[in-house]
């Protein structure tokens, strides 16, 4: 009933591509997007129909900043208890990553959801925990019910949440890349539905397609834009029905409202995009680890924080350069010594590239 | 990260909150499904630890059905 497989389908999507004889360039801005492309060969069966398809900001590890990560690790290394998801502690800092930190003697823990990071603040109340929560409006909602749940007095959190809609907008206002159309994610889609793509084709008049993460879903979405651009259409279409409604997770939707404000926040490879970042609203300051841990925090104040030197992981998130294309790829960044958070991360380009072929 | 897995929906235990969803693989996991809807018997998909979204069960058995018929259709034109 999940999988969708059938041969005869993506014949018939391919040769209708090709007879199509198009030359278009569309952006995706999901990490399971690049894995379905690349892991069954899509990305090269599509170039040869005239469909490039680019990754653009879509995995929450590698988004998440130098400073961010700098922010995690001076709270490790002061004595605090900080967890976070497998990949991000695998992120090099400036002189470390987590993984490291907690290699000489920090407290630093891997976990699967927040609330593993709830329990274990209830079993050490006389630690302070704090949750390194990143991710897109797929994992947010998570967050912000453990907040509004009131979590234990010694948690909380560094909020690395961001929203996909503002970023999108950032990438068509930056000009950078002529973006043809946008494969959307299927999962950050099941929480806020339609409406805030439409606001952007409206705007921009660009082609978007919601999309679910079976070869067939990628394969037929494309298909989808295509034939909008053919018909000179800008609209939101919606190729992941089974799980994407167009009003999208109204629970999660008021939650996410009732505890996070939109802010401006800097991305890995972007400016600061206006009203991206999601930040913990002053009624919930006691679960901020910022204002908590403010003078803690303080040290890294006017401080910058350079991409690692040679990585262009800024440039392969804003889909301008391709992780092949990077002279450090493969040589002196794999995944067992990556450089940058984009060989680290099972949803960054740089590490599935590596894991699928090879240079 | 924004992986998410579906799974079908074993018990439910209302006061936590919580369900034990069976991913059809022989493993089971607790999932918190205080942001959706559902009913035993139902399938979920799951993300770090929470359930995000209920699967249409219809939609899914009728994708490739729809998907044939749009391409159909456009092959016509
Ligand atoms: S290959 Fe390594 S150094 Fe190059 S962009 Fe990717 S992560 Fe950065």
């Amino acid at each position: 009933m999940f999988e969708l497989r059938d041969k005869t389908v993506a014949d018939e999507i391919l040769s209708q591509l090709k007879a199509a004889k198009v030359k278009l360039r569309f952006m995706h801005v999901c990490g399971t997007h690049q894995e379905t492309l690349v892991r069954h060969g899509l990305d090269t069966v599509l170039k040869k129909c005239g469909v490039t398809v680019s990754q653009g900001p879509g995995c929450p590890v590698c988004v998440t900043t130098a400073r961010e990560i700098e922010e995690a690790i001076a709270l490790a290394r002061r004595g605090y208890t900080v967890a976070s998801f497998g990949d991000m502690l695998q992120v090099p800092g400036k002189d470390a990553s987590l993984a490291q930190v907690k290699a000489q003697g920090s407290d630093v823990r891997m976990v699967y959801s927040i609330e593993d990071v709830v329990n274990l603040a209830k079993q050490h109340p006389q630690k302070q925990v704090v949750f390194l929560a990143v991710g897109f409006e797929t994992t947010a909602p998570s967050t912000a019910a453990v907040i509004e749940n009131g979590p234990p007095e010694n948690f909380s959190i560094l909020s690395c949440h961001r929203m996909i809609p503002p970023a999108l907008q950032a990438i068509l206002r930056a000009g950078e890349l002529r973006i043809d159309g946008f494969i959307e994610p299927g999962h950050v889609s099941t929480i806020i539905g339609l409406k805030p793509y439409q606001l952007i084709s409206r705007q921009y008049h660009v082609p978007q397609v919601v999309a679910g993460f079976e070869p067939l879903d990628v394969l037929m979405s494309v298909w989808m834009l295509v034939q909008q651009v053919q018909q000179g259409k800008a609209a939101v279409e919606n190729e992941y029905a089974r799980a994407v409604n167009a009003e999208g997770n109204v629970k999660a939707q008021r939650v996410m409202r009732q505890v996070f404000a939109a802010g401006d926040v800097a991305w890995r490879g972007f400016p600061v995009i206006p009203k991206s970042g999601m930040f913990l609203k002053p009624q919930y300051a006691a679960f901020d680890a910022r204002k908590r841990f403010a003078d803690d925090l303080s040290v890294l104040a006017g401080e910058s924080f350079p991409e690692p030197q040679g990585c262009l992981c800024g440039a392969v998130l804003r889909g301008v350069c391709a992780s092949q294309e990077c002279p450090l790829f493969g040589c002196q960044c794999t995944p067992q010594t990556p450089l940058g958070p984009c060989m680290v991360s099972r949803e960054g380009s740089c590490r599935i590239e590596f894991q699928y072929q090879k240079k | 990260m924004c992986l998410a897995i579906p799974g079908k929906v074993v018990t439910i235990d209302a006061k936590t909150g919580h369900a034990q969803v069976d991913y059809g693989d022989g493993t089971s996991r607790t999932v918190n499904v205080s942001l959706v809807d559902v009913k035993v018997g139902e399938y979920v998909l799951v993300h770090a630890g929470f359930a995000i979204q209920v699967v249409d069960r219809k939609e899914a058995e009728e994708t490739i059905a729809l998907f044939k018929e749009m391409l159909e259709m456009a092959g016509e034109a």
